[in-house]
């Protein structure tokens, strides 16, 4: 039985004839470097192999796409302290259950140690769980960015409009467009001056739609193409940057049009702008304290507000030292330029979240592409005797 | 208190917690007096008959090798949730399991003992019914059950029941199955569609909203394994895929044997309902784990007969040859995709946790 | 950060729930974020959420130009 909208993305010939009409449209005299900006897209393209794809000219670099990696430990241990406390159930998705918080500490852990931590595939699950348990005090930890958002605030409007009383969340949710600024705004030397382009996320934009992005278009002189989540989308986007840039332009193109509008979904907006207000400033792992560029809930909604709940501070915990991950989140350095990628670092004891959660470029990089190295002996013959 | 496993659905032992209908498990019955001889007459002894288990000593006296054979012996602990799932339950799971890795070593699998775990409360006839499932399991993989234990543990102490089964079997002094006879250029040749019993239980222990008509494909794979090797084609290693799935034992083997393998993405069998599951979980098949597949490493001379012989056996219809040994110090297990890119098959830490990312 | 899926819509189920199906897998999801789907079209589903509805004729076209694009090369 093929699965529709995804086979027809995914066929291999057309994938070739793409990556052609990629090689012969690259100016052989100069390099491109495009930053995707999508968790997602960064596993798209290491788990499809499709940098071997693609000219020796056009480098794919991460940007910080993905949530579990820009949460700060901090968060999480906010998150395990409020699991420890008495009568409550802690629900969080999978992908931030195992991010390593200090030595040993994570969701993971907590839950070996006797706290009451469930794995949830919805905001909504967790608000069942609520209803199901009245004498327990159920918090949901809410990440991602702004495609994740909006299922949150259904949860929480869901809760105010069935009386749920002993429900509450945990709101870590991100923005997209401060972050790109960010990356493009930090100093002369930092990632932005070299960067061409950028792969606007698939999802996120069909939340916000086209709109958001014209700033660096226009500002900032950097095409953005939206682009879907499978291999053909991505090369398709990729023609449509290098075009760009060989042309000069800066502007905002949609390749995944059969998803993403002009003005994004309008439901989901009112919805986030409804029961979510902007923080001044958060914290992001790698990238620094940011303004404007995270969700609180708004005093309206307050009652079902964690952090009023539940008044524990987030602690400052540091990074290892020689940990790269924030370099990599900007898209200036590679984990092959962390010395402690695969040697100290690796998917078993992960120092960085860069390396735990599979959207994170060392994590993605380590799980299907660190063969590349260097040091990796005759790689023609892996493909001459298969 | 223990915290409650948020991937386990109600078990028979914990539906029946409280409610005060039906024989269940006691202290007493671990205590090796009375109340443990009847529980082992009512449930144990009552379905498994032979003539090794009618000894009914402390240790069973097994009959000599089959001359110029070795024995060959694997122990498997075994702690699904829920314990009944769809395509079989956790004492069939424990056969098969254990037969299944005598018999990719070239044994013939022939006894079996088994250790239980119970929790207090478990119901009885729970018990029997599995008990049950074991015996119709053993017949079916042509193994006899000679020796077996029974402990309890309090309430809250374990999760219903836990069994610990080891296999005896006999194998021929030549040739020897395993990764000291990996080579580069030998093929990789796997049984059928991976992800099954993976799928099966993510969607049973409700863990993930998910409905699916996937079963487990829990079998034991000596009748295959026995049609395979009547070819006389040589081969080299074989190992059944559990848990972590076919990148486990490609790494293992990888490993182990100091060889690199490439594999072909298109040539791996997978249900399409596995990958439409695969697909919403944010996982890839090749992690998930089976409970009635082989991956077989033979010369390439050996491809054409063995792959016969599997295709007519019910249980290697899909078979097909997925990959390429190569010489590799890093023992890296590629794959190349469907694009002609390359890509490593790489070994999961643990358990893959659906995605949202 | 999006893990997000087509499926088809199979069952609505009122109380702004769907049933989906993706393959031979079904989901119940939410319909919180829609104005209104019917069964037959295809939706983006994301935690649970139906996050937008897939345009057939968008997809049709994505598909042709990449095809398009293809030839120009060879």
């Amino acid at each position: 039985m093929a699965l529709r909208y995804l086979d027809e993305f995914r066929d291999p010939a057309l994938a070739q004839s793409l990556a052609r009409a990629i090689a012969a449209a690259v100016d052989p005299q100069r390099t491109y470097r495009f930053m995707e900006f999508c968790g997602g897209h960064t596993h798209a393209i290491a788990r499809f192999g499709l940098p071997a794809l693609l000219p020796s000219n056009l480098k794919l670099v991460h940007g910080p796409g993905c949530p579990v990696c820009v949460l700060p430990p901090g968060r999480i241990a906010q998150a395990v302290a409020i699991a420890e406390q008495p009568r409550v159930m802690l629900c969080t998705y999978g992908d931030v259950m195992r991010v390593p918080v200090r030595k040993g500490e994570s969701l993971l852990a907590a839950r070996a140690r006797g706290a009451d931590i469930r794995m949830v595939g919805s905001a909504l699950e967790a608000l069942k769980l609520a209803e199901a348990n009245p004498d327990r005090e159920v918090v949901f930890f809410a990440i991602g960015f702004e495609t994740t958002t909006p299922p949150t605030a259904a949860a929480i409007l869901a809760a105010e409009a069935r009386g749920v009383k002993n429900f509450s969340v945990l709101c870590c949710h991100v923005l997209t467009p401060p972050a790109m600024r960010h990356i493009l705004a930090s100093g002369e030397e930092a990632a932005g001056a070299l960067l061409d382009g950028f792969i606007g996320p698939a999802h996120v934009s069909v939340v916000i739609g086209e709109r958001p992005y014209t700033e660096f278009a226009h500002t900032h002189r950097k095409p953005v193409v939206i682009a879907g989540f499978e291999p053909l989308d991505l090369l398709q986007a990729l023609l449509m940057l290098v075009r760009q840039v060989n042309q000069g332009w800066a502007e905002v193109e949609n390749q995944y049009r059969r998803a993403v509008t002009f003005a994004g979904n309008r439901k989901a907006q009112q919805m986030i702008a409804e029961v979510f207000t902007l923080r001044p400033t958060f914290e992001w792992r790698g990238l620094g304290i940011l303004p404007d560029s995270a969700l609180a809930i708004c005093s309206r909604y307050q009652q079902w507000d964690a952090e009023r709940r539940f008044p524990l501070e987030p602690p400052a915990i540091p990074d290892h030292p020689a940990c790269q991950c924030g370099a990599i989140l900007r898209g200036q350095k590679e984990p092959r330029d962390c010395v402690l990628f695969a040697t100290a670092c690796t998917p078993e004891h992960p120092l960085g979240s860069c390396m735990v959660s599979s959207e994170g470029a060392c994590a993605a990089y380590y799980h299907f592409g660190r063969f590349h190295e260097p040091v990796a002996p005759r790689k023609k013959e892996y493909h001459a005797s298969a | 208190m223990p915290a409650p496993d948020s991937l386990g659905a109600a078990t028979p032992a914990s539906a029946a917690r409280g409610a005060g209908k039906g024989a269940q498990v006691t202290l007493a019955h671990g205590s090796g007096g009375r109340a443990t001889a009847q529980l082992i007459a009512e449930c144990f002894h009552r379905h498994w008959h032979n003539e090794w288990l009618a000894q009914n000593e402390d240790a069973t006296r097994l009959p000599a090798l089959t001359p110029g054979h070795v024995p060959v012996v694997a122990t498997d602990l075994f702690t699904v949730t829920p314990l009944f799932f769809p395509g079989g339950d956790i004492g069939t799971l424990a056969v098969n399991g254990t037969v299944n890795d005598l018999a990719v070593r070239g044994a013939t699998p022939r006894y079996l003992t088994v250790g239980v775990l119970l929790e207090e409360g478990f119901p009885i006839a729970t018990l029997e019914t599995i008990a049950k499932r074991m015996a119709a399991a053993a017949a079916a993989a042509g193994v006899a059950i000679v020796a077996g234990d029974t402990k309890v543990v309090e309430r809250g102490k374990g999760d219903g029941l836990y069994l610990a089964v080891t296999g005896v079997g006999e194998a021929p002094v030549e040739p020897v199955w395993g990764a000291a006879a990996i080579r580069p250029g030998d093929r990789l040749l796997l049984s059928g569609p991976l992800g099954e019993h993976g799928i099966a239980i993510l969607a049973a222990r409700q863990a993930v909203p998910l409905e699916t008509e996937i079963v487990s494909d829990c079998a034991p794979l000596v009748s295959l394994i026995a049609a395979m090797r009547a070819t006389g084609a040589p081969i080299h290693a074989m190992r059944d895929l559990t848990r972590g799935g076919l990148a486990a034992a490609a790494n293992e083997l990888a490993r182990a044997a100091r060889v690199g393998m490439v594999i072909d993405e298109g040539a791996i069998p997978v249900h399409p309902a596995v990958a439409g599951a695969c697909e919403l979980l944010g996982i890839e098949p090749w992690h998930l784990t089976n409970e009635g597949k082989l991956l077989a490493f033979c010369p390439p001379e050996s491809v054409e007969p063995l792959l016969a012989a599997m295709r007519a056996h019910p249980l290697g219809r899909q078979a097909a040859v997925i990959g390429t040994v190569v010489a590799d110090p890093h023992a890296f297990v590629q794959m190349r995709t469907t694009f002609g890119g390359v890509r490593l098959l790489d070994w999961l830490h643990a358990e893959p946790l659906p995605r949202i990312c | 950060m999006c893990l997000a899926v087509p499926a088809e819509v199979v069952e609505l189920l009122g109380e702004g729930q769907a049933r989906v199906r993706i393959g031979a897998t079904t989901q119940v999801v939410s319909t919180a974020l829609l104005d209104e789907v019917a069964v037959g079209e295809y939706v983006i589903v994301h935690v649970g959420f139906a996050l937008t509805k897939l345009d057939a004729d968008e997809a049709a076209q994505t598909l042709a130009l990449m095809a398009e694009w293809s030839e120009e090369v060879s």
